[in-house]
């Protein structure tokens, strides 16, 4: 029996044997008898009215089964697909499936084919002849505010779908009216394109002999899909609508959310009586998966005299696209402008956020959603105060955090931060990289002519989403606690069930760690069982690094109740009283007796048999546990980039980063590592190399692998990785969340450094991503203006 | 399956390939399949068959015969990267084969399929024009030899006629010849924004002989004469190198994206350019 804990043992992750050998079983995996395909006639415009729809043509193809157009959803009373975030004076112009009146991005579906073989469905898209009238159309935030603009929806009058803010403006204009200095920066957010490494993928199968629907689908929170799709699009009675999210291949917030495609099959199947399946190329997934970031900001900071941080005043336009998708409206305010404060004492912070709609793929969370930005543009204005006030930007963040004796600290921006100590995260990480050898080799460089950038970023997040009464206030259409149900069976062995999702985490060994503990048994005899709503409890989903914060904790209280069922029972067995039972070692035994002992087997099986039991409890080992927090947790670090600059070709190289992360007690520092490795390069992909790029007429430029630059394994370097332990002190097991950290931070510091690198030139501020030739266009810049020569 | 319909058939000699070819005229040959695949995914290729080449063993060797190094056009780039025989004698083509694409790339990709496929940002074309290459094209009447600056004559464009396949790349041994292959490679597809392969011969720092091919920066890879001119018999030194490679900047057709504007790719040209010279001439 165990005795060993298993919480803090890097266990390799039991996931990964069918992961890498190709045995794992995802959506597009799954074939079932009868089985149809469809495919999807995307808009080639950005925006265009739907004139007419012939399909005459295809439908006559051998093999085609069955077109729909937007008025057969309509027509069969299929409602729009809602969003689930609100806020006051929101505007919610419907989002159909197909869209049956006009096309709003490139890639809204138009039709769907359902076929007999997939090649057959992709066949027949060519043959419908839609009769497009085009129109203008626009796909920059602040351009789609503009008066004259081309209306995208008639609910949104300017394409504006809301209006947020936070702070009082009088209050913070007065602090920078006093304040001793101020900086001030306009930046863009640039967009991002999740990819996943598995395509979306949906597969329906509808049963006429029980009137009930099964989905599978690549989704990150199967109950949430069922309850929209029930509850608000298809009205199916939500009994009748089980969800399977299979082995999913990541998600990084691209699988939170309702697609029309799962509406379709689902739909299809009913009609056609057959499973019906559809699987994203690429290409779709580029031009239908909600894309990430996308703000256009302005902002100034100021400091007092001492250069102590005085306020913020923030103005961002955040391009919602072309439809509100699940948590769009969450994104860019509560998860953003409620994070500006990051681990400074700012005395007050004004952000409004205009949320408009434009011609282009829906914009949702992208892993970190709202904290990258939120943090990139606090660390940009601490570097750029430090560079006008002459202090080394890891001072400058030193003599400005939040005290460690200040917690709970109340921020200005309504969150309260439960636990923090940010200095010794600093001081750590500026030891693992050798921070003052860097500068002084930074100088030294910079008198050859080259150009080393060291970036470093102090960061806060807000993860773990959860107290449902708070975003049950601030606009959620959904709880955020999660549950857990724990089964011990005859034979000794657990399953536990739980709502979070695992699609890359590895919760099938990190949480059976902490059940393994918590009720002194081998691993290996438990198993996680996730990702269907026919046999796990209600849960909200993984996102917001909320799994193991909230989910595990849910797990571990469901755990506390088996254990005290079992003294019980063991009680029972042993002719001893209850509180004379001890649980160690493995065993449930009376105190002082270590022979009068009980094995969880035999407990179990008693609890099964119930021939030897006491009469007053309930036979059966399982327990179940609805966990909701009272606060969000707060994880924290600092991360340090260094980047090399080539000074002739422009590209950027990071040469080394350390980091030192603090997310309360790790459960498995092993997955904890993969998280922040996987964490930091996808920061990189955005700092250096990705961009969604439209053209004028809305259409996106680098919708391939070919074009849209991912962050490779030889454009990162071996990182340096450190942690410090603050628990949080409000939930039973003191963790914290680690999934979104990485990119977090790692935007931010490469961001920092390259900027850093480019300072011989004068330059305090460009927007990502660093492409080569944009910065050798900024060095261009500089050198006519007298800046940039070696020895600077 | 989400191509159009197609006939897949698997030649076993360079007839049987001949024979299909001429069967259907709108078969293509099929090799390593990396560019082609994708394109008929995207349905802008719709062949009705497809010829596979790829096993076709006539078409596989790297032997060395006399002066000359025969390489077989089925050869990945995978089995240039690795070959004791190219990197004793022909050590720029190892090295430009091991920075195409990455490991799966090299191995399923040949150096016939990336050659006639004529992408104008593909490595091997510049090394080819450097090292003065030829192609064999044979076609059921016979074959015929190409030198490989005749070879590349647009984007995606090339000297093969209708039913003709490139079956062997002769390259001329380089006794005492420094040669070096320069790449800036695009960030997402790693093909070459500009792509530079110099062949040069030296004695007490005088250049005697030099060829540059130039691959990436416009429709098609060609041959860069002025730099070559600007060079020969020339001392050399940093600052002539950068001289000569200001020329290379007088390049037809310049080819412009998001990546790389036509302006930076210009000034990019003059970096790569005489970063290669300067490696081939070891002037560090």
């Amino acid at each position: 029996m165990a005795t060993e804990k298993y919480f803090g043992q890097s266990l390799k992750r039991v996931e990964d044997p069918r992961f890498i050998t190709g045995t794992g079983s995802y959506t597009d995996d799954i074939s079932l008898p009868h089985m149809v395909h469809a495919a999807m006639l995307r808009s080639p415009y950005a925006h265009a009215k739907l004139s007419s729809i012939n399909t005459s043509a295809a439908l006559d193809m051998p093999g085609v089964l069955k077109i729909l157009v937007g008025q057969d959803l309509l027509d069969a009373k299929i409602g729009s697909i809602p969003t689930g975030w609100l806020h006051p004076g929101i505007k919610l112009p419907p989002h159909y499936a197909i869209t049956p009146d006009k096309a709003r991005f490139v890639g809204d579906i138009v039709a769907a084919v359902i076929a007999e073989t997939r090649q057959i469905a992709e066949d027949a898209l060519q043959l419908i002849e839609v009769d497009y009238e085009p129109l203008d159309s626009v796909t920059l935030g602040s351009d789609a505010l503009k008066d004259g603009a081309p209306q995208i929806h008639q609910e949104a009058e300017d394409n504006r779908c809301f209006t947020w803010h936070i702070g009082d403006k009088i209050e913070i204009d007065a602090m920078f009216a006093k304040a001793a200095h101020s900086v001030s920066v306009t930046l863009r957010n640039n967009r991002l394109v999740p990819n996943a490494i598995e395509p979306r993928a949906s597969l329906a199968q509808y049963s006429k002999a029980s009137d009930e629907f099964t989905l599978w689908t690549t989704s990150q929170n199967p109950h949430i899909h069922r309850l929209m799709l029930a509850a608000f699009i298809m009205g199916i009675p939500e009994h009748k609508l089980r969800v399977i999210a299979p082995d999913v291949g990541g998600g990084f917030g691209s699988k939170i959310y309702q697609y029309p495609e799962e509406v379709i099959v689902l739909h299809a199947s009913r009609l056609l009586g057959r499973p019906v399946k559809w699987s994203a190329r690429r290409t779709e997934s580029f031009l239908s998966d909600s894309h990430g970031r996308d703000h256009e900001t302005e902002a100034e900071m100021c400091v007092n005299a001492e250069g102590k941080v005085l306020a913020m005043r923030v103005k961002t336009i955040a391009n919602m696209g072309a439809y509100l998708t699940t948590f769009a409206p969450a994104v860019p305010t509560y998860l953003y402008g409620c994070l500006l404060s990051g681990t400074y004492p700012f005395k007050g912070i004004y952000c409004e956020v205009h949320a408009p709609f434009t011609n282009t793929v829906p914009v949702d969370a992208y892993r970190g959603a709202g904290r990258p930005e939120a943090t990139y543009l606090v660390e940009r204005l601490m570097d750029m105060m430090a560079g006008k006030l002459g202090i080394d930007p890891a001072e400058f963040r030193r003599q400005n955090f939040i005290p460690a004796d200040a917690f709970p600290y109340q921020t200005p921006v309504a969150l309260v931060y439960d636990s923090g100590n940010y200095e010794p995260a600093l001081d750590k990480a500026m030891e693992m990289i050798g921070y003052q050898a860097l500068r002084e080799k930074q100088a030294a460089l910079r008198q050859e002519g080259r150009y080393l950038g060291i970036g470093i970023i102090s960061f806060l997040e807000a993860c773990g989403l959860a107290p449902s009464a708070l975003v049950g206030s601030l606009g959620a259409q959904a709880g955020q606690w999660e549950s857990a149900l724990i089964r011990a069976m005859p034979t000794g062995k657990i399953e536990v069930f739980t709502g979070t999702h695992s699609h890359g985490q590895g919760h099938e060994t990190s949480f059976a760690q902490v059940v393994a503990d918590e009720l002194q048994v081998p691993v290996a005899d438990v198993v996680l069982i996730h990702g269907d709503t026919g046999r796990m409890p209600y849960g909200w989903g993984s996102y917001g690094s909320r799994s193991a914060a909230v989910g595990l904790n849910a797990i571990k209280l469901a755990a506390d109740k088996i254990n005290h069922k079992a003294k019980r029972i063991a009680a029972h067995l042993l002719e001893a009283a209850v509180e004379d039972i001890e649980h160690s070692q493995g065993n449930f035994h009376v105190k002082g007796f270590a022979d009068k002992s009980k094995s969880f087997f035999d407990i179990a099986l008693q609890a099964h048999l119930a021939h030897n039991y006491p009469t007053d409890l309930e036979p059966g080992l399982e327990a179940s546990h609805f966990y909701d927090p009272s606060n969000f947790v707060y994880p924290f670090g600092t991360h340090i980039a260094v980047v090399e600059l080539d000074g002739d070709t422009g590209q950027v190289k990071l040469i080394d980063y350390a980091c030192v992360d603090d997310c309360g007690p790790i459960i498995n520092p092993l997955i904890a590592e993969g998280q922040v490795h996987g964490g930091i390069a996808q920061g990189l992909g955005q700092a250096l190399l990705e961009e969604a790029i439209y053209d004028d007429s809305g259409q996106l430029l680098n919708a391939s692998f070919l074009e849209y630059t991912m962050p490779r394994a030889d454009d990162t370097v071996m990182f340096k990785l450190g942690h410090t332990i603050t628990p949080s002190p409000h939930n039973p097991l003191g963790i914290k969340g680690i999934g979104e950290a990485g990119t977090i931070a790692s935007t931010a510091a490469i961001a920092n450094a390259v900027v850093d690198a480019l300072k011989p030139f004068g330059i305090d501020h460009l927007d990502m991503p660093y492409t080569p030739s944009k910065l050798w266009r900024a060095m261009q810049t500089a050198k006519q203006r007298g800046l940039g020569q070696a020895a600077d | 399956m989400y191509t159009s319909e197609f006939d897949y058939r698997r030649a076993n000699t360079l007839a049987e390939a001949f024979e299909l070819l001429a069967q259907d005229p709108e078969a293509k040959l099929l090799a390593g399949g990396h560019s082609l695949i994708p394109a008929m995914k995207l349905r802008l290729a719709n062949p009705s068959m497809l010829v596979d080449i790829s096993q076709l063993s006539e078409l596989k060797g790297i032997g060395l015969e006399g002066e000359v190094i025969t390489i077989g056009a089925m050869v990945t780039h995978r089995n240039i990267e690795f070959s004791s025989l190219l990197k004793s004698h022909l050590p720029i083509l190892p090295e430009a084969a091991s920075l195409i694409g990455d490991p799966a790339v090299r191995n399923k990709g040949t150096i016939g399929g990336a050659l006639a496929h004529a992408d104008p940002a593909a490595d091997y074309p510049a090394v080819m024009i450097a090292l003065d290459a030829s192609f064999k094209l044979a076609s059921p009447n016979g074959s015929r030899v190409l030198r490989a600056e005749d070879f590349f004559q647009g984007l995606f464009e090339t000297a093969l006629a209708e039913g003709e396949i490139l079956s062997e790349i002769h390259i001329p041994l380089r006794a005492g010849y420094q040669m070096a292959y320069e790449k800036f490679a695009h960030p997402a597809s790693r093909y070459a924004v500009v792509g530079v392969g110099v062949l040069m011969k030296t004695a007490n720092g005088i250049c005697q002989d030099i060829r540059v091919g130039l691959t990436g920066a416009a429709d098609y890879a060609r041959r860069l004469n002025k730099v070559e001119d600007a060079l020969n018999g020339q001392s050399l030194s940093k600052t002539v190198t950068q001289t000569a490679s200001q020329d290379a900047v007088d390049v037809d057709s310049l080819l412009s994206d998001n990546f790389a504007p036509s302006d930076y790719r210009q000034h990019l040209l003059t970096v790569i350019c005489s970063r290669a010279l300067n490696r081939a001439a070891q002037l560090s």
